[in-house]
């Protein structure tokens, strides 16, 4: 008998509140080694709050979050990442007061593998010329690439990308897609909530559609087209 | 020149040195109360309280246990840090969620609880405690004679002060701490123990003013209001500087220092509120103090 593949990451029965708000109000869905997932839904529909839940930053919740066989739901707020979880927050949190390389150097190293600085400037030779300058400084797509190279230096393998292309210009969203795809083929593992349905139906192998703080409908890529009709009335694109 | 003014050099230099000394205070305190407020959002009102145990610390040191002046300045700082660490894990750590005013007031209340507790005991009047037979005796610098001793504590400020300024602005502990005075939640999500951080810093600003209460020991003598006679013009510092500010703590610190000795020459009966005239019109001009980013 084979062995069932165990997921990545399995959340169950999720639900999370921002003080008396409840926002996730049971969400369950599953991510496998080497999967690109995204989270897709209108502002507002929990995906952020699905990202922080998991990461903790969000302390109020209930039911399972569970990562290679641990419960984050266990963890304090500082020893998630140390599973080998790496989160680019939405608003990129580069730190103004720090230059670019403290911003780069901050997080701790997770593991043995990690990218090494000199693999990082090479993948990234812009954020290298402003290696002195205060983060905040830089263009909205270098602090995005900033914010991405900060988590590979970590050595993380699951990533956790928040809407990384927001309010950038399209030639800066092209090379964030490369990005993707090259961590991708790298066997990164990734979970991406995106509003740019476009650009994350060509970067990832399956798709969660939230509304009210709940998953309602999944696919995988090759299944858009025919549920295109059901995506129209979730994302009303 | 100032002899036209009735004014001879002596007596100027005598004032620069001693405002430098009082600036040299103003800096260590100053400089601790900001790194306080800037990572935990606390206003330290017991910072005073906390350099005149320093003082005190010295003196059992010596009476208690015959721990000389040079072992208190290696072991009254770590004694503090601890006891920071303890009233940052049991008292403080509860605030954080609620207005800085309630920070304000806990330590508000540890202050009059301490120094209430020490006048009790000792009185207002202060204990004699001397320098150590090293730095005694004078220092001829040539255009004027300075004792020993307040060379030694500038010099020990200024190091002091120039060692907290690189650990925080240049190493990667400082980044970390600066980060987390930004965004601690994004720290804390990339696997750094913010609540701990917090801990040291507090117990790392104690132990400033705990060093600052050593140094001051044989100049202003141990007193139980010693802390308060100057923990109002250290917030005036901080405020002239910025609060949170670290450079602005330094250099506002030693600059008032001075600038109120010099007040003391040319026109006495201004120099107790010169410090206060200063904050006024900073606060005026520039409400988030000369180095502050505002927000």
């Amino acid at each position: 008998m084979l062995d069932e593949i165990q997921p990545l990451l399995k959340i169950e029965n999720l639900h999370s509140w921002y003080g008396e708000s409840h926002v996730l109000q049971g969400v369950n869905l599953e991510i496998f080694q080497g999967e690109t997932v995204t989270l897709l839904g209108r502002n507002g529909a929990g995906k952020t709050t699905t990202l922080r839940s998991i990461m903790g930053v969000i302390r109020k919740r209930t039911g399972k979050i569970e990562f290679q066989n641990t419960d984050l739901l266990k963890l304090p707020p500082h020893r998630v990442a140390h599973e080998g979880i790496g989160y680019v927050p939405e608003e990129r949190g580069i730190f103004s007061s720090l230059s670019v390389d403290e911003n780069l150097m901050l997080p701790p190293e997770l593991a043995k593998n990690a990218t090494t600085i000199d693999e990082i400037y090479q993948f990234f030779p812009n954020l290298l010329e402003r290696r002195n300058s205060p983060g905040t400084k830089l263009s909205g797509g270098e602090q995005q690439m900033l914010a991405i190279a900060r988590i590979l230096r970590t050595g993380a393998r699951f990533i956790l990308l928040d809407e990384p292309t927001e309010g950038l210009a399209p030639v800066i969203v092209d090379r964030i897609g490369e990005i993707i795809l090259k961590l991708k083929s790298d066997g990164y593992t990734i979970l991406l909530v995106e509003q740019n349905f476009r650009f994350a139906t060509k970067l990832a192998d399956r798709h969660y559609v939230m509304e009210d703080g709940r998953v309602v409908d999944h696919m995988r890529s090759d299944e858009l087209s025919e549920k295109s009709a059901a995506l129209h009335k979730f994302l009303g694109v | 020149m100032f002899e036209a003014l009735g004014i001879s050099p002596n007596q100027l230099y005598g004032q620069l040195v001693l405002g430098l000394i009082n600036g040299s205070f103003y800096a260590l305190l100053s400089l601790g109360l900001a790194v306080i407020f800037g990572l935990l959002n606390v206003i330290n009102f017991a910072h005073g309280a906390l350099y005149m145990l320093g003082a005190f610390g010295a003196y059992f040191a010596l009476t208690l246990f015959g721990i000389n002046y040079w072992g208190a300045l290696i072991l009254v700082p770590l004694g503090m840090a601890c006891i920071g660490a303890c009233i940052e894990r049991t008292m403080l750590r509860r605030l954080y969620q609620l207005d800085h005013l309630y920070g304000l007031l806990l330590t508000f209340g540890l202050a009059l609880i301490l120094e209430g507790v020490f006048r009790h005991y000792y009185g207002a009047s202060g204990i004699p405690y001397s320098a150590p037979k090293e730095l005694q005796g004078p220092l001829n610098l040539g255009f004027m004679v300075l004792p020993l001793y307040r060379a030694w504590v500038i010099l020990v400020s200024l190091a002091l002060c120039f060692v907290t300024w690189f650990l925080i602005e240049r190493t990667r502990l400082g980044a970390v701490l600066r980060a987390s005075t930004e965004n601690p939640t994004l720290v804390q999500a990339f696997g750094i123990n913010v609540p701990l951080l917090l801990t040291l810093t507090y117990a790392g600003g104690v132990a400033l003013a705990g060093i600052a209460g050593v140094l001051a020991a044989p100049i202003y003598q141990v007193n139980p209001a010693m802390g308060s006679n100057l923990i109002i013009v250290i917030f005036a510092v901080v405020v002239v500087g910025g609060m949170g500010s670290i450079m602005g703590a330094i250099i506002t610190g030693y600059a008032l220092g001075i600038l109120e000795g010099l007040t003391k020459v040319f026109y006495p009966p201004a120099s107790a509120i010169v410090i206060f005239a200063v904050m006024a019109i900073v606060l005026m001009v520039r409400p988030a103090g000369l180095f502050g980013r505002g927000e």
